[in-house]
């Protein structure tokens, strides 16, 4: 795994897909890829209630990655200094090996220049010293980026502020 | 530069990097933004971080922008139609040809029918000063915007009780404890400050109650969901007033200093018992005991959200007026976490915008809808635009010749698009001022095309609030195709018109130093944050002070206005007959992806747009043989039908069907939206002329549709 962790905390979550958009007006796509993608389900029945899910699913930037094994030109890379897995579009010659090989259909296909394109944690805005595209812009603050433990768990936060507001619901929380 | 350039702001297409703070023009919220501009290309858009409500965030919408902006699928030049009216055939005009054109059928219709012949509607909002200013210019008190459609009901229902619209209320949302919610979708028709404010109290344990016919995602996040019946809420509320009064659980000392006709009250919900509600809405007598047990502890930071979109049904009013009325009973007006009032500069001792009326003189003509003069129950400065329409069909009480639909598209927006089309089809001259093709603009005599948001500056807005603020919409980027900013476009028309003075301002930037005389604020000052906050913090009016611009002062239970119009304060509930077979009542309503009809044809929120489904009860689909995923017909007895895929589902009311709205486009240059999915608006049928009359709003959600299986009551091959 890289160094980083993307948090998503899903009762925060109201599924607007935004960072669909922002991730991909940062990578410059049109129709077709979703590096990142919020998939929906629901409503579903939880105790009484109406609930729906939210799954935020970008890349998990895997320690092992099955997709860089799979690339045959070494197009898809790990990043030493922090784990990011990532592209190089420059050796990609857009043969879908990396598509195939994710366990989590993670890898695009980009259309536009039919070359494979995912979530490199936004490489070029980590660089300059910016968070992740949909981190930066989510609606609710829901996504939360940096490096593992280093960044407070929305979790816990909330649940201490929601045992303060009211004692008695609070371990019933999730929506 | 040539007398029909309208000139870019200074440093416009600049090389390098620059910042341009503005507004967004997704939709009609116009969320505060952060341009990134990279060699006079857009680079970036985020939530301008200025404003601390907003922060960087912005929506799928926002965000889309760029993929607007760099759409061809949008008018290039002014089009004037050849052939008949909706034919679809087109020639390419100049500007100086377009706009002449205009004048000479301005002139023709000033002709026949005085300039009160001319009319304008639009999607209302903080730029219409400018908008105003046209149609007063031109001699016509015809200014509309699309509250008919919207919250019409929500702002005469204010103005009935508080003396002004619900925009003079601000819900201050991070600090209540309990917020009510009548089918107001915060987090799926968003603006994003709300919803950022209403996850971030839900985190902190701040409770819900949303009321909806449907589950929508807002009530995925509340506390508790009540499925109503569609269009009782009305009876729900006289309920909770009634129990609330029962169990004295309103604060007396606010009603004795600042309500009157709390006797009116009493008599008015004196039947109206947990009891009797039960049959209209579905709600037991008890859960309507528990919320007033929970809000009367939690009083008086709760907030009763009188609607944002209350076009709904014929007592919606009623309904806003209600909620209303159980903010006073909380006595949550000025308090934290209840209802702000909205300040003017001038509360804090500032000055306010200048505005482009005052260089125009007063138009005395009454309205055409009435609005303010035989229906004083109507705000006349919004006006109820169905009523518009009826008289360009009827010549009564006078003759409309000349309409301007400015970046508004009732054909997509109001019920009934085929009884539009034949009253507009009246008209001398029908004009869209749009950055895209609309339905409306598909049926008019010439497109004006507007410049994007990232392409234009707008006249300065004002947005009274806790913290009165003044916002500037620039200009980040040179138009790409050949687009004028609506100011250009409203000064050029009004020249031809032979009235220079009005709009006598050569750039944007001596159009905002006018804006601005006396405010002790800069357009430097302005350009440098693109907001501009006009005291430091929020002082809240004192208890002593605080009076409303009523007859008595007071908040009004029993109203002057509605007393003027015959029409009673709390009108008796009407009780509501449940649609059997195939019938039901058609709800509709927006995903976070989508303004209305104005984002379909947007490459990227196109790919992204959800599927249009029907959501339709088991209990209701299965005697019509309906399962979930079946394509199923629907109509609403007109001759509009069509196919869509059923979403069964429980959390829809089994009397209800529930899609998005948004769909269904018919211009063929628009080619992502074209044909795809349902036109809700084509299916409510007849009901373009249907509207609560204390509101005036259009009673949308009383549309009856009739759904069938595809293929049902055909022989099995």
């Amino acid at each position: 795994m890289s160094k980083y962790t993307l948090r998503h905390d899903a009762p925060n979550c109201i599924g607007c897909q935004a960072c669909e958009v922002h991730c991909k007006t940062n990578k410059h796509l049109g129709p077709g890829p979703a590096p990142c993608k919020i998939v929906t389900v629901g409503p579903v029945d939880v105790d009484g209630h109406p609930r729906m899910h939210f799954v935020f699913m970008p890349c998990f930037h895997c320690e092992d990655a099955w997709c860089i094994r799979a690339c045959p030109t070494g197009a898809m890379q790990r990043r030493e200094k922090d784990g990011i897995v990532f592209i190089q579009s420059s050796l990609c010659i857009g043969c879908k090996s990396c598509i195939a090989a994710c366990p989590w259909g993670t890898p695009q296909w980009d259309p536009a220049t039919n070359k494979a394109v995912k979530c490199d944690y936004c490489m070029d805005r980590l660089d300059a010293g910016l968070q992740p595209a949909c981190v930066t812009k989510c609606v609710t603050g829901c996504l939360s980026f940096g490096v593992a433990n280093e960044a407070p768990d929305p979790r816990r936060e909330r649940y201490a502020r929601q045992i303060v507001a009211e004692p008695l619901s609070a371990a019933k929380e999730v929506r | 530069m040539s007398s029909t350039m309208a000139s870019n702001v200074f440093g416009v297409g600049r090389p390098g990097r620059r910042t341009v703070y503005s507004m967004c023009g997704m939709c009609s919220v116009r969320c505060p933004i952060e341009v990134t501009v990279e060699d006079g290309h857009v680079a970036w858009l985020q939530g301008n971080p200025h404003d601390k409500a907003i922060g960087a965030s912005l929506c799928a919408k926002g965000s889309a922008g760029l993929s607007l902006e760099y759409d061809d699928e949008r008018p290039h030049t002014p089009l004037i139609r050849i052939g008949p009216r909706g034919g679809g055939r087109w020639r390419r005009a100049s500007w100086d040809e377009a706009l002449d054109y205009i004048a000479d059928k301005l002139h023709e219709t000033i002709e026949a029918f005085g300039g009160r012949g001319i009319a304008l509607s639009d999607r209302g909002g903080v730029f219409n000063d400018l908008t105003r200013t046209f149609v007063q210019a031109l001699g016509s008190p015809n200014y509309f915007n699309h509250d008919a459609s919207c919250g019409g009901n929500v702002h005469n229902a204010a103005r009935s009780l508080l003396g002004f619209s619900h925009a003079g209320l601000l819900f201050d949302l991070r600090n209540t404890k309990h917020l009510v919610l009548y089918g107001r979708n915060i987090v799926e028709s968003l603006m994003v400050k709300e919803a950022k404010a209403f996850m971030s109290a839900i985190a902190n344990g701040m409770r819900c109650t949303y009321i909806d016919p449907r589950a929508s995602i807002t009530a995925c996040k509340a506390t508790r969901y009540w499925q109503v019946r569609p269009n009782s809420d009305y009876a729900l509320n006289l309920a909770i007033i009634h129990e609330v009064l029962k169990q004295g659980a309103y604060d007396k000392g606010f009603a004795d200093s600042f309500v009157s006709g709390m006797d009116y009250l009493r008599e008015a919900v004196k039947d109206t018992t947990p009891e009797w509600q039960e049959r209209h809405t579905g709600v037991t007598a008890e859960q309507i005991r528990a919320l007033v047990k929970e809000i009367a502890a939690d009083a008086p930071r709760v907030i009763f959200h009188p609607g944002w979109m209350t076009a709904r049904h014929k007592q919606s009013f009623y309904v806003s007026r209600t909620a209303l009325i159980l903010n006073a009973l909380m006595g949550n007006i000025e308090i934290p976490g209840g209802c702000l009032l909205a300040k003017s500069p001038e509360y804090y001792g500032r000055k306010g915008l200048k505005h482009l009326s005052d260089r125009v003189p007063k138009v005395e003509t009454p309205r055409v809808d009435g609005a303010g003069t035989e229906r004083p129950q109507w705000d006349p400065a919004i006006g109820m635009l169905h009523q518009l329409f009826a008289a360009m069909e009827t010549g009564q009480p006078y003759g409309i010749g000349a309409y301007f639909a400015y970046r508004h598209d009732p054909l997509t927006g109001m019920p009934d698009p085929d009884a539009i089309v034949r009253a507009l089809d009246k008209l001398k001259l029908l004009v869209s001022i749009d950055v895209r093709y609309s339905e409306t603009g598909w049926f008019s005599d010439v497109i004006l095309p507007e410049a994007t948001y990232l392409e234009r500056a707008n006249i300065l807005c004002q947005m009274n609030g806790p913290v009165p603020v003044f916002g500037m919409r620039d200009q980040a980027v040179a138009p790409r195709f050949d687009s004028r900013p609506a100011w250009w476009i409203i000064r050029e028309i009004l020249r031809r018109m032979g009235i220079k003075e009005v709009l006598d301002f050569e750039t944007i930037e001596e159009l905002w130093n006018y804006q601005l005389e006396g405010t002790g604020v800069t357009v430097a000052e302005m350009r440098e944050a693109g907001v501009v906050s006009l005291a430091q913090a929020a002082t809240l009016r004192s208890r002593g002070e605080l009076r409303f611009p009523t007859r008595s002062g007071k908040i009004e239970i029993e109203s002057e206005v509605l007393e003027k119009a015959g029409l009673p304060s709390l009108a008796p509930y009407e009780s509501k007959t449940a649609p059997t077979d195939d019938r039901f009542h058609l709800l509709f309503g927006r995903p976070a992806t989508l303004a209305h009809g104005q984002s379909l044809n947007n490459p990227i929120l196109n790919e992204i747009a959800p599927e249009q489904v029907l959501w339709i009860h088991p209990a209701r689909a299965e005697p019509l043989g309906i399962a979930d995923g079946d394509e199923v017909e629907i109509t609403g007895g007109g001759r509009y039908s069509r196919c869509i895929k059923a979403k069964v589902t429980p959390w829809i009311h089994p009397e209800a069907v529930f899609m998005l709205h948004g769909y269904g486009a018919t211009v063929p240059l628009a080619t992502r939206a074209f044909g795809l999915g349902v036109a809700d608006q084509r299916l409510q049928h007849g009901k373009l002329y249907e509207f609560d009359p204390a509101g005036g709003g259009c009673a949308m959600t009383e549309t009856i549709v009739q759904i069938k299986r595809r293929g049902a009551g055909e022989a099995k091959l």
